[in-house]
């Protein structure tokens, strides 16, 4: 199971308190009218799906209920660092990509 | 090749089985290929058995970073059905177990495929307004699909715990005779053996790192651990690492990967003559010839590449299963195991041309690619000969997610995703 830390409730949680929320630093279209359909699907459809470290959302759904962000190695399943929503995102630094 | 029969089984049993020949022999790359598929799977083999078979052509390479089969052919849990409600998903579907039919003679290798039914249960009126308008859909495509009530259910499979206080009650079911299970590892090496004898070489432990593109923008080749392989087409067939590879050659896909869970049981005698399916809880269970319950899991939550997964989910699934067939309660479970499966925003595949000349994709079968392997194989393999999509795979198209007209399995749920 894993263990993840929520950055409002500083605390370290079991896995099940949490739902997935996809990946992050999606923004939404400034001006959704104007889109061509390629930006369309880009923005919808499109996704990363890196292999490993991956920046997506949490939503901590059984405690405070918020968003927030983490960065997590896709192939070893360990979280590098969770941050709050509208923080920066954190650089990649030394990964650990174990094979 | 030897052909497997009675008379083989006898003429070598003679000599104490020491003289059975390898069933396909161990490939090194040549330098150039009319087609190179990517990754040795069920889907793979199989539409290069048919580009051979079909096509004639047989300059062709299947090439596997592990071993053969190894993949999610061999992790998933035998599954086979063509129950689904769009009119597109119940062609490309009930194509793959047309198929299915006639393969233990057209490969001269047993598969084991065994029509035993598969039994979808409705916990609740959802599930029954749901699973009717299926049973319904199907019938209007003349896919095999019939509603039974709770006793015709347990009838059926006895072990199932119908009686009114049940944690899950069983309000009905849904049963597709036509469907069953075969021994996924058979497919896999019928379809490698059929193909090898047809020319095709099989190469294993040798990871496609990229695809290579010329200046013009055509497919080149593959780079590989074994180094570059020259290719006329690609097909890239690999699962739940397709868009890493699709990376390389600039494509961006509209996939996610997540761990799908299976288990097994110890092996018991004969206990359990079907497959049963529930979507509400979402647990699959069936009895393989060996006599253990397979068992598969839900997706996890979280995409990952770890080919393992979280317990949370193997819990909740044995939890299910012991509330629905109470026998099962005191049965010890030997291991689980994940795989890494590549899931589409409509849950329907991709099979078809690219943006990329000469590069094709077979992709997105998410959680239930096996039940395709021959209909999926089939059409792959008529995709790269004649450079165009059949017309049952024509709808599953990359650029549905541009246009819109999309398959959307996941609101039809032909299982619960």
């Amino acid at each position: 199971m894993l263990l993840i830390h929520c950055p409002y409730c500083n605390a370290t949680l079991p896995e099940v308190e949490f739902t997935y929320a996809g990946e992050a630093h999606i923004a939404r279209p400034a001006d959704p009218s104007t889109l061509s359909d390629e930006e369309w699907r880009d923005y919808l459809f499109i996704r990363s799906n890196v292999k490993g470290p991956h920046y997506e959302r949490w939503r901590h759904q059984h405690g405070c209920g918020r968003f927030f962000n983490a960065l997590r190695d896709t192939v070893s399943d360990r979280f590098i660092t969770t941050y709050k929503t509208g923080a920066p995102r954190p650089p990649l630094l030394t990964q650990e990509t174990p094979s | 090749m030897t052909h497997f029969s009675a008379f083989a089984l006898v003429k070598n049993a003679l000599s104490g089985h020491r003289n059975w020949p390898a069933q396909w022999p161990e490939a090194q790359p040549k330098a150039e290929y009319d087609v190179v598929i990517v990754g040795a799977g069920g889907h793979g083999l199989g539409a290069a058995y048919y580009l051979a078979k079909e096509h004639g052509i047989t300059n062709v390479a299947v090439i596997e970073k592990g071993w053969l089969g190894g993949g999610n052919t061999g992790r998933n849990t035998t599954i086979i059905r063509s129950n689904y409600l769009y009119d597109e998903s119940a062609r490309l579907y009930d194509h793959s177990l047309d198929l299915w039919d006639g393969l233990s003679q057209e490969l001269n290798y047993n598969v084991m495929f065994s029509r035993r039914g598969v039994m979808m249960l409705a916990h609740n009126v959802h599930d029954v307004q749901s699973f009717q308008r299926h049973v319904h859909s199907n019938r209007l495509n003349g896919v095999d699909n019939r509603w039974l009530t709770p006793k015709q259910a347990k009838e059926f499979c006895p072990p199932l715990d119908i009686s009114a206080s049940a944690r899950y009650p069983v309000m009905g079911a849904a049963l597709q005779m036509r469907a069953g299970t075969a021994r996924h590892d058979a497919v896999a090496w019928g379809y490698a053996r059929a193909a090898a004898a047809r020319g095709v070489d099989i190469i294993q432990n040798c990871p496609v790192i990229a695809i290579r593109r010329c200046a013009g923008g055509h497919v080149e080749g593959v780079d590989t651990a074994k180094g570059f392989i020259r290719a006329k087409k690609v097909a890239v067939s690999a699962a739940g690492h397709t868009s890493v590879l699709m990376d390389s050659a600039g494509l961006r896909m509209p996939l996610e990967s997540f761990p799908l869970q299976a288990l097994v049981s110890e092996p018991v005698k004969p206990v359990f003559p079907c497959v049963v399916m529930s979507n509400a809880v979402h647990a699959y269970i069936s009895q393989s010839d060996k006599g253990e319950l397979v068992i598969g899991s839900g997706t996890d939550q979280y995409t990952s590449y770890s080919q393992r997964g979280g317990l949370p989910l193997i819990e909740h699934t044995v939890a299910a299963i012991t509330e629905i067939f109470p026998i099962f309660t005191r049965m010890r479970m030997l291991r689980k195991w994940g795989g890494i499966v590549d899931v589409t925003p409509d849950r329907s595949a991709i099979l078809g041309k690219t943006p990329v000349p000469g590069l094709y994709v077979n992709c997105g079968w998410g959680t239930g690619g096996f039940k395709a392997t021959p209909g999926a194989a089939h059409l792959l393999a008529w995709t790269v000969a004649k450079d165009a999509p059949h017309k049952i795979n024509a709808p599953f198209t990359l650029e549905r997610f541009t246009t819109g007209r999309l398959i959307d399995e996941a609101a039809a749920a032909a299982v619960a995703h």
